[in-house]
């Protein structure tokens, strides 16, 4: 019933974005990926596209919340009252938060069908289908209050608890959280912006080889999205298997005490709240190492990452948004030499 | 075509050659936007494009204060309770799927309403979450944009322009334009329509072999876009779009130059933000894509075949020279109206009022009818329906084991409506004022609007000075808007202070009409030295600037007049006794200072 994906990989540009996507995809611990910018310049494409890409998981079978049969720490209630029992092998749920969703189906809420018919029967919602996996919000800055409020909490506990309808229910809900936007078109809270591990500035490109690939290639996909597919999935192959390599080496990748004082000092140099910055940074740094097959953190990891670690996370200054990459750029540049 | 009495008449002949090519092509050309007031010419457009759609290809008006549940779908409650099961109610959205959406109004749709509609026209479907229900439902569809906006700014938003292959503009076309017996008889336009639909198996259809043609096209297509300024990368892909169903209409599978420069004119034509540099007629050096020129940027060698017809001339510069002879001969000017409003337009209206009982925090339940944007409680209402099954089935004839909900039972949502405030800076950028201290007063604030961000207000800008006051930035919660209306605010000229003080009061007594809880900061030196009239004077500006206050302390808005001058000014004191506004010399103001008087007079 849905369309074809646009394939990850045929992705022209957005360099950015698209690291950012599959370093949260080699590390779901760095937190979410924003992606704020211009029309038109494939947001919604790449995020999409980033289900198709993903080494299915192991989950408990029959569970809702697709418990981990590795950790039994994190099982819901279910599984747990159950103990052991058999694993299946499903597709990492990338679950769509559409503006216009209701509370009810968010966080779940009483089975209207069975209610109707007098029993009182939980049904998950969206958050049980994202955990484990990635939770989409298309213009997370038009989301309503109280949905953005809902989110905060439950990113931040990992657990959904459901008081409602006279049900008392708590889940785990652990997503990557990842958020697209035009700052035009408002601005997003604070509060939510922290949530983001990485956060990154997309804009249209401007330089006409480029410009003129991004359309040959979505004439063809429109053409014959089959054949389109086909073409690419060699590289999609190829970019699975980095993800699927960097998440193997991911635990051996060593931070040297150097590469910690770099990280610390970057911060306190650029002035960054809380210690957040610092930890998000030095975890996205070795998955970044971890995905160019490094074996250890090196400062050009960091320099890579700073500006997508950092740049939201500067003291708010809100009118000079603009420059803040700027700002990191200079920091870093300070710091590493040019 | 150069005098404006033609324009009427191509305009109108502009408009049917796009309602052709998206006739034949709905879907894949995204949309229409069609700017026109309601009246005959519209009427007239509007039903050669129903006549000219398949008759069976659904076709949905979509009015603007359609609600979630009529736009995407959710629960069919009369159904639901009556079935006893879960019964979903379509949204005009899926009932679209395979048609168009005409959108009423469409320039003052909210931009959460346009973020909806893009989601789903971009997704193809939509994706239901609602009420207990969880589907995915098919929704491709394409758009018919009724924009009636009368200013420059008032247009519908840009998310869903974007989306649109063609941008129609019909308010200078008279009925006088419209000859109703000639081509543009509907008639031909089926024919026309009928014979795409045979040629075509899928929609319009080009032969793979022709890669380098497509290629070729693509360029041309990425120059023209580029000479014109036309930033969108969705529209080459919609005049690629639009010049293979004009090859389709055609009979020929292969895009021509006519093609492509039709394609240009009707797609990039109304999105030109520039004109390419024409050819200067003294200076002969080659500037980057000027028309009748040498080629400068070779297209790719192997194209020697089809060069044939056009020896001399790059491809995309007869495909721009073409476009240019059909563009508006007024471009120039609507472009130069246009700069410096950069290409951010505001929808209709931003932040409404909304109503009490659809938006904010729920925070219970009351006995009422879900209707009027009221939402049902579905479990309180069976929960008040409950008790009294038993009774009322022993009141009904036959003794049906129906859950009986009867009007009394239902309970609706209450909400708690967070009332928004919108902070109106006033500011004084006359020539004293900037001598003073403009740029502190800038700073001051940008400080405050850092704090409104904080608490999620909206804010607008009014800037006075010289003979008159203006609106800088419309109410808005945007804060790169507002940086930018407030770094591009010059300084100099005299002090019309009163004319300043009664367009805050105009724009704050609107903004509490539609809703929202106004706030007036001003930001002046107070040395007012222009009257209404235009003519200087101090004491007879200072009368009408205490005569505007009081008409402002009348309305009982909140005020806080922020004096800039380098010394506290009496006269600054007196006019903020004036208008009851809490008064703030900026000499002793810190940041802080600032910030908490702006909450103090705001109330929160």
């Amino acid at each position: 019933m849905t369309r074809p994906v646009f394939p990850f990989a045929a992705i022209v540009g957005q360099d950015d974005m698209k690291l950012a996507i599959l370093m949260a995809a080699v590390d779901q611990g760095i937190g979410g990926v924003l992606a704020f910018g211009d029309r038109g310049t494939g947001k919604s494409t790449t995020i999409r596209a980033l289900a198709a890409l993903l080494p299915p998981m192991k989950v408990m079978q029959g569970c809702r919340y697709h418990c981990d049969p590795a950790s039994p720490d994190t099982w819901c209630a279910d599984c747990r009252a159950l103990g052991k029992g058999k694993t299946v092998t499903v597709p990492v749920p990338v679950v769509d938060l559409p503006l216009g969703a209701t509370e009810d189906r968010v966080v779940g809420a009483l089975d209207l069908e069975r209610a109707l018919t007098g029993a009182k029967v939980f049904e998950p919602g969206l958050l049980a289908r994202a955990n484990r996996g990635f939770l989409y919000i298309d213009e997370c800055n038009l989301l309503e209050d109280h949905l953005v409020d809902l989110l905060l909490d439950v990113a931040a506990s990992g657990e959904n608890v459901v008081e409602r309808e006279g049900l008392s229910i708590r889940h785990p809900a652990r997503f990557v959280l990842i958020g697209s936007g035009n700052p035009e078109e408002g601005e997003l809270r604070p509060q939510l912006i922290d949530r983001f591990g990485l956060s990154v500035e997309v804009r249209t490109p401007q330089d006409l080889p480029t410009r003129m690939e991004v359309i040959r290639r979505r004439d063809a996909f429109e053409r014959d999205p089959a054949g389109f597919l086909e073409t690419w999935k060699k590289a999609q192959d190829k970019t699975r298997k980095r993800i699927v390599e960097g998440r193997n080496r991911l635990a051996g990748v060593t931070v040297p005490d150097a590469s910690l004082e770099q990280a610390a000092k970057l911060c306190m140099a650029l002035g960054t709240d809380g210690l957040r910055g610092e930890l998000v940074l030095i975890r996205a740094a070795r998955a970044f190492a971890a995905l160019e097959g490094d074996k250890g953190v090196l400062d050009r990891h960091l320099r890579r990452m700073a500006p997508m670690v950092l740049s939201h996370r500067l003291r708010r200054n809100p009118l000079d948004e603009a420059v803040a990459s700027v700002r990191v750029a200079r920091a870093v540049e300070e710091q590493f030499g040019a | 075509m150069s005098g404006a009495a033609a324009s009427g008449a191509a305009n109108w002949a502009a408009a049917l050659q796009s309602l052709s090519l998206f006739a034949a092509d709905p879907i894949g050309l995204g949309g229409i936007s069609l700017r026109a007031g309601a009246g005959p010419v519209r009427d007239r457009w509007l039903k050669i494009l129903y006549d000219s759609l398949p008759p069976e290809m659904p076709l949905r008006r979509v009015p603007l204060n359609a609600g979630d549940d009529r736009l995407l779908g959710g629960l069919d409650l009369a159904a639901t309770l009556q079935a006893g099961r879960l019964i979903e109610q379509k949204g005009l959205l899926s009932e679209a799927n395979g048609g168009v959406i005409v959108l009423a109004m469409a320039e003052r749709i909210e931009l959460g309403a346009a973020a909806r509609l893009r989601s789903v026209f971009d997704e193809g479907v939509v994706t239901l979450q609602r009420d207990g229900l969880s589907r995915v439902l098919p929704a491709r569809f394409a758009m018919v944009a009724l924009d009636e906006g009368a200013d420059v700014d008032e247009r519908p938003p840009a998310s869903l322009l974007d989306r649109m292959a063609f941008l129609v503009d019909l308010t200078n076309v008279s009925l006088r334009d419209i000859d109703f017996d000639d081509w543009t008889g509907t008639e031909s336009l089926k024919a026309r329509r009928d014979a795409v639909a045979e040629e075509r198996a899928p929609p319009v259809v080009i032969h793979a072999g022709n890669q380098a043609e497509t290629d070729k096209a693509v360029e041309t297509l990425c120059n023209v876009a580029a000479a014109l300024g036309v930033d969108s990368i969705r529209a080459p892909l919609y005049a690629l779009r639009a010049a293979r169903v004009a090859a389709a209409q055609d009979g020929r599978t292969e895009v021509d130059q006519d093609d492509l420069s039709l394609a240009v004119a009707l797609v990039y034509g109304p999105r030109a933000t520039r004109l390419p540099q024409q050819q200067q007629p003294e200076e002969a050096p080659p500037e980057p894509e000027p028309p009748p020129e040498d080629q400068q940027e070779p297209p790719p060698p192997d194209d020697d075949d089809d060069k044939d017809k056009i020896p001399d001339l790059p491809l995309e510069d007869i495909v721009l020279e073409a476009a240019l002879a059909t563009l508006p001969p007024d471009l120039l000017s609507q472009l130069a109206s246009m700069s410096g409003r950069g290409q951010v337009r505001m929808p209709g209206r931003v932040g409404q009022a909304k109503m009490s009982l659809k938006r904010g925090r729920p925070i219970g339940t009351r006995q009422g009818e879900p209707k009027g944007g009221a939402r049902l409680h579905l479990l309180e209402t069976l929960k008040a329906a409950a008790p009294w099954q038993t009774l009322r089935r022993h009141a009904r004839e036959h003794k049906s084991e129906r859950f009986e909900v009867r009007r009394d039972d239902f309970r609706i949502i209450r909400f708690r409506q967070r009332i928004g405030t919108t902070t109106v800076f006033a500011v004084d950028a006359s020539g004293s004022a900037a001598m003073n201290r403009l740029g502190e007063a800038k700073g001051a604030v940008e400080l405050l609007l850092a704090d409104c961000y904080v608490r999620r207000d909206q804010v607008a800008l009014i800037a006075f000075r010289g003979l008159g006051a203006q609106l800088l930035l419309p109410p808005t919660s945007s804060l790169v808007r507002a940086k930018r209306s407030l770094a591009g605010l010059p300084g100099g000229g005299p002090t019309p202070l009163a004319a300043g003080i009664e367009a805050a009061t105009a724009l704050a007594e609107s903004i509490r009409r539609g809703g929202r809880t106004p706030v007036i900061t001003l930001l002046t030196d107070a040395r007012a030295n222009i009257g209404r009239d235009g003519l200087g004077g101090r004491p007879k500006a200072e009368a009408e600037a205490l005569e505007s206050a009081r008409a402002l302390r009348a309305l009982g808005i909140a005020t806080l007049l922020v004096d800039t001058s380098p010394r506290p000014n009496p006269f600054a004191r007196t006019l903020a006794a004036e208008m009851n506004a809490r008064y703030v010399p900026l000499p002793y103001a810190n940041a802080n200072a600032l910030t908490n008087a702006v909450r103090s007079a705001a109330g929160v």
